[in-house]
């Protein structure tokens, strides 16, 4: 019974997990309401961070930009809603390491007033650097949870052909149905921004992945297909396994090819874009409204109607779960995307940012606690799950012992953090974690390397300029000897005691020469002893840093 | 500190993994009670009760909680093993000395499970073995080779009073005749043709031991469909021992054991399903588990061929333990996207 859109192959490992979505895909996509308040990180993307062009008092407009890009991988940042620049300060930000970071707070006024658009029927007539110059001042980002600048990957070297546009609509994670919902009810907008972003990167051919599961977002984007009479757009399911959605685990359900470990899929002539970011692609170019507001799932336990919502970007959480009745104090945790791969939010006061597909909260009484760990009797379940045919039982043995070198030989760089080995551990060892801790450890040694290796190049280079410095002065004075001797030759008896005089003047200066006066000699005691101090200073850094050294040893 | 994700596991536990795999050994038991009578039962609990002990004093010793430790059920399973692996006619305290060991010294000295080198139960096997080779090869002869199956009382008797009883109801394992035979010069076909031994070769190899073996097959079975064992060890293993034993077999029946004798004669089953697959001390990656079951079946050959025992398994999952983290180390599978 094969039929004929599915795709044949099988990436190694994964899980079938239990998907859990089937409670917020009953409901349609709502609005969340307009809050007084909006918090906007300047970062939400990989890359650097936007830089704000406004400044606090400033009136700005819906889709305003309030933060212009800032180099090559990077995007821009508007303003949701129009409103008022109230200050622009650190701020708690959705990010695993719970810290803050610099935002751009707007109160609304609640006019939703937009800027003057100017909506584009036709982006054939538009050249296709404008076009992506147009996508990253949009403020578009990989939608999936990534955050990397789509516009970035809508322009590959030119000499990269891309052959094969893929959109990713294979959402693996449990709870999260975004994407499906997306699919559902905007298919024809994915279909148009697919075909901007083909238009763009003249690709070939193009192929949108979804899981088996997802019948009617599957028959939405079937229907959208033969409506707009698209030749090169193909339809393809992959099996539901988890993690059906990683990058290169759908290149190969779909292509049967994988991406070299050390390349990216432009190598293999594709790229690879989420069903989100195609329809953010059409909005931005034909109606002008750049990246505003995004689906989010609210899920899980705490969440008395679990639904999705088009929420606005910078909209607090708290906020937007109050709006959904549920009752911040019961709730055990919340976390932003999926259960495999999002992290916990420590505060909730943190926004809605650009890759927030997911909040999944959870009460109190179901919040289950890890078991301990128990020791690793190397069953190799962990191997069997991995979709990158890792050996997680390796990986964590060398990062427990803090072997560096061995762990990148069993290729931890190749680990994409899915959390299947955690899954399945037996002995409930938190794998992945110990996996970031070796990844984070490595790019700190690396990073201090390079410290060090600057360090040594500008202490051999001083050395170098010393020696060349004496040696300088040491051909002067031999030139300078030289001369004297010639002069010796040349001179008579009668002038000799006025010659020698010359010579022990000259021998004088010489010596004075030869030790260069010092700026420590002749000090006054206060001078002194700020030296001394600085010494002291010095040796006792020195001493915590052999310390610190010997700790990490 | 924050949990990191995955932020929902499976119900997978050491505990449940070890209770699958005692569970699995259920059918060779039954065959062994049937047919070598309740003796084994006898040292089960023995083996049992002095692997709880010592790993209860072991944890206490080390200020750890001893409940936990046994609850992950390894020590049970060890002792099931070696239990198994004894005579059911053995004096009892050779048993509590072999599951006492491979406790202690199998185990706890390296630090618990998941630390040990050597699978424990072997460790402790060959340790008896090797010290008490008489009372370690007297086996108890199948009931259907009686007049009287051996009752509780006949066992009880063995294992506590030792000697009483136990010449009239055993017989040297099939293995062991035929290479005692073979070493007085007298060829396998004679041997089973004999009046003296010919009686407990039964149909295929070995009167008892073929349902035994068939019993830890079944259970074997169970643990590959339900993936709680890999597939590759006893694969490797057995295909091994099948293709040495009959290229020798067709070369000179006469002198070599066959195919159906090495299979089911002796503990092979045992060692392919449950012994060689102990995951602490064998191989993990796919490739390296090939090389070690094949490992293992070589050495289970060549030992049984022409070592100084009938029986090799013990010393050849030994062997491959140590081999096991050099095999690791060479057989990394290439990684997603590698070349």
């Amino acid at each position: 019974m094969s039929q004929p859109n599915n795709a044949v192959f099988s990436f190694p490992g994964g899980l079938h997990l239990d998907e859990q979505k089937s409670t917020s895909s009953t409901v349609p996509i709502s609005d969340s309401p307009l809050p007084k308040q909006l918090i906007l990180p300047l970062s939400q993307h990989i890359g650097e961070a936007a830089v704000p062009c406004v400044s606090v008092g400033d009136k700005v407009l819906k889709g305003q930009i309030i933060a212009h890009a800032e180099g090559r991988i990077s995007v821009a940042l508007h303003a949701p809603t129009s409103g008022t620049i109230d200050k622009i300060e650190n701020h708690v930000i959705p990010h695993a390491s719970g810290l803050s970071a610099p935002c751009i707070f707007i109160n609304s006024d609640g006019e939703d007033k937009w800027r003057e658009r100017s909506p584009c029927a036709d982006y054939t007539t538009i050249a296709i650097e404008e076009l992506q110059q147009r996508i990253r001042n949009a403020g578009i980002v990989g939608m999936g949870g990534a955050g990397f600048p789509s516009a970035v990957k809508l322009a590959p070297h030119s000499a990269q052909k891309v052959d094969t546009l893929i959109l990713n609509g294979a959402e693996c994670e449990p709870f999260i149905t975004c994407d499906d919902m997306l699919m559902r009810e905007r298919a024809a907008e994915i279909i148009a921004g697919l075909k901007i972003m083909q238009y763009v990167l003249q690709a070939k051919q193009c192929i949108i992945g979804i899981e088996d599961n997802k019948i009617e977002a599957f028959a939405a984007l079937q229907t959208a297909i033969d409506a707009d009479k698209c030749e090169n757009i193909s339809l393809k399911r992959v099996s539901t396994k988890y993690p059906a959605g990683g990058e290169r685990q759908l290149i190969y359900s779909l292509l049967g090819q994988e991406v070299d470990s050390d390349q990216r899929p432009i190598n293999i002539g594709v790229v690879c874009h989420n069903v989100a970011t195609a329809a953010a692609v059409y909005r931005a170019i034909v109606h002008d409204e750049p990246l505003l507001s995004r689906i989010v799932t609210l899920a899980g336990s705490g969440i008395p109607q679990p639904r999705n919502l088009e929420v606005l970007i910078g909209t607090p959480i708290d906020s937007l779960l109050n709006n959904a009745h549920a009752s911040l104090d019961e709730l055990g945790n919340v976390v932003m995307g999926g259960p495999m791969m999002g992290f916990i939010i420590e505060h909730l006061h943190a926004p809605v940012i650009k890759t927030t597909n997911c909040l999944l909260a959870t009460l109190t009484r179901d919040v289950k606690p890890k078991p301990a760990a128990l020791a690793c009797i190397r069953c190799g379940d962990c191997a069997d799950v991995c979709p990158a045919y890792l050996l997680p039982q390796q990986l964590y043995w060398f990062s427990r012992a803090n072997e560096f070198d061995p762990i990148q030989e069993y290729h931890l760089f190749d680990c994409i953090e899915c959390g299947c080995c955690d899954y399945v551990c037996p002995s409930h060892i938190p794998i992945v974690q110990y996996i970031r801790h070796a990844k984070t450890a490595i790019w700190q040694q690396e990073s201090d390397t390079k410290k060090s290796n600057h360090a040594r190049e500008r202490h051999e280079k001083r050395l170098e300029r010393l020696e060349r410095v004496k040696r300088e002065k040491k051909e002067s004075h031999n030139r300078k000897k030289a001369a004297l001797n010639k002069n010796k030759e040349n001179d008579v008896d009668p002038k000799k005691a006025a010659i020698l005089a010359a010579m022990a003047r000259a021998n004088k200066r010489k010596e004075g020469l030869d030790s260069a006066p010092k700026n420590t000699e002749n000090l006054t005691a206060d001078q002194q002893q700020q030296i001394d101090d600085a010494d002291a200073r010095r040796q006792s850094e020195k001493k915590a840093a052999n310390n610190k050294d010997k700790d990490s040893a | 500190m924050i949990a990191s994700s995955p932020h929902q596991i499976s119900n997978a536990s050491v505990g449940q993994i070890m209770r699958q795999v005692s569970y699995a050994l259920l059918p060779a038991t039954l065959a062994y009670v049937w047919l070598f009578g309740i003796g084994v039962l006898v040292h089960i609990l023995l083996a049992v009760v002095a692997a709880c002990v010592t790993e209860a004093v072991v944890m206490w010793l080390r200020k750890r909680s001893a409940l936990n430790s046994l609850a992950d059920g390894s020590a049970i399973l060890t002792a099931l093993l070696l239990a198994l692996a004894i005579p059911s006619i053995a004096p009892w305290w050779i048993t509590v000395l072999g599951s006492v060991f491979a406790i202690l010294f199998g185990k706890q000295l390296y630090g618990g499970l998941g630390y040990n080198p050597f699978n424990p139960a072997m460790l402790g096997y060959a340790m008896l073995l090797i010290s008490f080779p008489l009372e370690m090869t007297r086996w108890p002869a199948a009931f259907s080779l009686l007049t009287d199956a051996p009752s509780l009382s006949d066992s009880i008797n063995a294992i506590f009073n030792h000697g009483v009883t136990v010449d009239a109801i055993s017989a040297a394992t099939p293995l062991d005749t035929l290479k005692t035979q073979l070493g007085r010069g007298i060829e396998i076909s004679e041997t089973i043709r004999s009046q003296e031994f010919g009686k407990i070769f039964g149909s295929m190899s070995g009167v008892g031991w073929e349902w035994i073996n068939i019993g830890f097959l079944i259970g074997g079975l169970y643990l590959l469909i339900t993936k709680r064992i890999a597939w590759q060890i006893p694969f490797a293993m057995l295909i091994s021992i099948i293709i040495l034993s009959s290229t020798f077999y067709l070369i000179d029946p006469q002198h070599f054991v066959s195919p159906w004798m090495h299979l089911l004669g002796g503990a092979t089953m045992m060692g392919a399903f449950f012994i060689a697959t102990d995951p602490v001390s064998a191989c993990t990656s796919a490739r390296g588990r090939l090389y070690y079951g094949a490992g293992i079946g070589i050495i289970i050959f060549v030992i049984r061929t022409w070592g100084g025992y009938p029986e090799g398994l013990a010393f050849a999952v030994l062997l491959m333990n140590m081999a096991a983290p050099t095999i690791d180390h060479y057989t990394q599978p290439r990684v997603f996207g590698g070349r």
